[in-house]
């Protein structure tokens, strides 16, 4: 390998000088990166698997592996939903689906355009990533900077992860492939377009990050009207399992109804916050009902969302005083 | 992840430079080791305290979100009451290029604070106190951040609509049982300096007046998160607050809180 650093991105010169290192008779760091991905599927209906991510805060424990992906089998090959943070996350899906269906993968869904979800479409051929259009603009316009601070975060997880803008765009309606009927819905909410995919067959419903379940949401991009409004949607939809973007797959229908609850008090808590003229770090710092204590990553996410929207609330209640 | 070998071996290499064991003739060795091992602590300590004596004391309570989300609106509150006779409260994030954000002299304000600083990178961030007994009392952690807070435009500009909207103040005063709380907005680019083309331009300082109270003066630097939010406490249940603003074009903004609502 030679790197050609006139050309070269800052990446690509990184990932060269990386291979030379190892490749040399006396590497200059003792330390060489282990880290790997170990899917555990866990099939949750005929032909369905859902693949856990660690219930935490993104971290370089965790090599970024804290969503929910899902297999479903087709005689076309297997659908992919979600393909997570990175190019080895998006290349240890595929090897998982093509060891449970014996075929490589059709099609990826990604269900909207958080890295945690997308970026492991680097280790797919473009033209069988798929996404809303929405999904589509805002990765065009965000990735390159998420791309960026997943790297500054987890490093070498993120080796030759390049941002790969789904090819197809999708309408929503039923998508029918290898026998498999889907049924694709556009919602948005919790970023500017959200998939949510029910499985005819299975009655399941991939929901995507519009529902978490023992986790609390995230807010980084979220409307909260607009999600609330679309977990109406996905409440009126029949369903007999949901497969929530973060945390276990709910059979009981606790998941929506949980996510909303969060929602709702998320929205108290910050404008009461505000009316008592309480800062950020203090607006952070408030007590969380004692019926979230099985919601991981309550804190941080609470903390998160000030960061998305204090100061906003706080503008549209302060009076002018000049 | 936990890395730390580079920082702490360029502490210990500006340590060993400034090595208290064999102090330079005429300066006495008063910068106490530095709990956080940051490798710029012994250039600002020797800058800002001028070898008056520093402890690191966890009476002054630094308050900082688990994650920097925003690397360009980091909220800090710091509380110094526990400490007698404070004079002032300088806020710094060791590695930020314009390390000290405020400086803050509460005069009749309690000697607690709460404002949104930029980070730049992964740096300490701090409250130094200078309290009734001439020494300055330190607090503070390191707190990881993605880069460019320091370096990248405000949004205002790249909005553009920053000059629409300078200097409108917004705020408000609550009664607490620990006081009255004034918190109070102004809306200003704080433009750094370190972005291309765009030449330093923040608030400079800015006086609270309330009655019955020696007003309390803040000095500020661009590290001020941009539209700066500033939170004061005063004792008691005073009247209505008058602010003055003057930013470093030398154009001046002021503005009337009224007294709390509820007695």
């Amino acid at each position: 390998m030679r790197p050609r650093l006139g050309a070269a991105t800052r990446r690509q010169t990184l990932g060269a000088l990386a291979g030379l290192a190892v490749g040399a008779a006396a590497p200059l760091q003792g330390e060489t990166f282990a880290g790997r991905y170990a899917l555990r599927p866990q099939a949750v209906a005929p032909g369905l698997w859902l693949v856990r991510g660690a219930a935490a805060p993104m971290a370089f424990a965790n090599g970024g592996a804290i969503a929910n992906c899902a297999i479903l089998a087709t005689m076309a090959g297997p659908v992919l939903f979600d393909c997570g943070p990175s190019r080895g996350y998006g290349a240890a899906l595929r090897a998982l689906a093509r060891r449970l269906t014996g075929r490589d993968p059709a099609l990826v869904l990604v269900s909207h355009l958080h890295p945690d979800h997308a970026l492991g479409a680097a280790a797919f051929d473009p033209a069988l990533v798929a996404a809303l259009p929405e999904t589509i603009a805002q990765l065009e316009r965000d990735g390159p900077a998420m791309t960026d601070a997943m790297f500054r975060l987890l490093a070498d997880w993120m080796r030759g992860t390049e941002l790969a803008i789904p090819l197809r765009r999708l309408t929503p309606g039923l998508l029918e492939l290898g026998g498999r009927r889907l049924h694709l819905v556009a919602l948005a909410g919790h970023s500017g377009g959200d998939l949510a995919v029910l499985d005819e067959a299975s009655g399941t419903l991939l929901a995507g990050d519009l529902v978490f379940h023992d986790r609390a949401p995230a807010t980084p991009h979220a409307d909260l009207a607009r999600w609330r409004a679309a977990l109406d949607t996905l409440a009126a939809l029949p369903h007999r399992l949901l497969l929530p973007g973060h945390g276990p797959a709910d059979p009981a229908g606790r998941a929506i109804a949980q996510t909303r609850d969060w929602l709702d008090w998320l929205s108290e808590a910050l404008a009461g916050a505000a009316a008592q003229g309480l800062d950020m770090v203090e607006a952070g710092a408030q007590p969380i009902p004692a019926r979230f204590a099985g919601l991981a990553a309550a804190r941080y996410e609470l903390q998160r969302s000030v960061a998305h929207f204090y100061a906003a609330i706080e503008a549209a209640r302060l009076p002018r005083i000049d | 992840m936990v890395r730390l070998p580079l920082p702490a071996l360029a502490a210990l290499a500006l340590l060993g430079a400034a090595a208290p064991a064999a102090p330079a003739p005429g300066r006495p060795p008063t910068v106490a080791r530095d709990p956080l091992g940051s490798p710029l602590w012994a250039l600002h300590a020797a800058r800002l305290f001028a070898g008056a004596p520093v402890v690191f004391d966890p009476a002054v309570r630094v308050a900082l979100p688990v994650i920097a989300e925003n690397q360009h609106i980091f909220p800090v509150a710091v509380d110094a009451r526990a400490l007698g006779g404070v004079r002032r409260i300088v806020i710094l994030a060791d590695l930020n290029p314009i390390p000290v954000a405020v400086d803050f002299a509460p005069g009749g304000a309690a000697p607690w604070l709460a404002l949104r600083i930029k980070l730049d990178q992964r740096t300490p961030v701090r409250a130094a106190v200078l309290a009734g007994d001439g020494r300055w009392h330190v607090s503070g952690a390191w707190v990881d951040a993605a880069g460019g807070g320091c370096s990248a435009p405000p949004v205002s500009r790249a909005r553009g609509d920053w000059a629409e909207h300078l200097g409108e103040l917004r705020g408000a005063a609550f009664a607490t049982p620990e006081g009255t709380r004034l918190r109070f907005t102004v809306r200003h680019p704080m433009d750094t300096g370190l972005v291309e083309n765009v030449p330093a331009y923040h608030v400079e300082t800015v006086t609270v007046a309330m009655a019955g109270h020696d007003p309390a003066r803040l000095t500020v630097w661009g590290a001020v998160a941009e539209d700066p939010a500033f939170t004061l406490l005063f004792p008691g249940r005073p009247g209505a607050a008058t602010l003055h603003l003057r930013d470093s074009n030398g154009r001046e903004f002021s503005g009337r809180v009224p007294g709390p609502d509820r007695p």
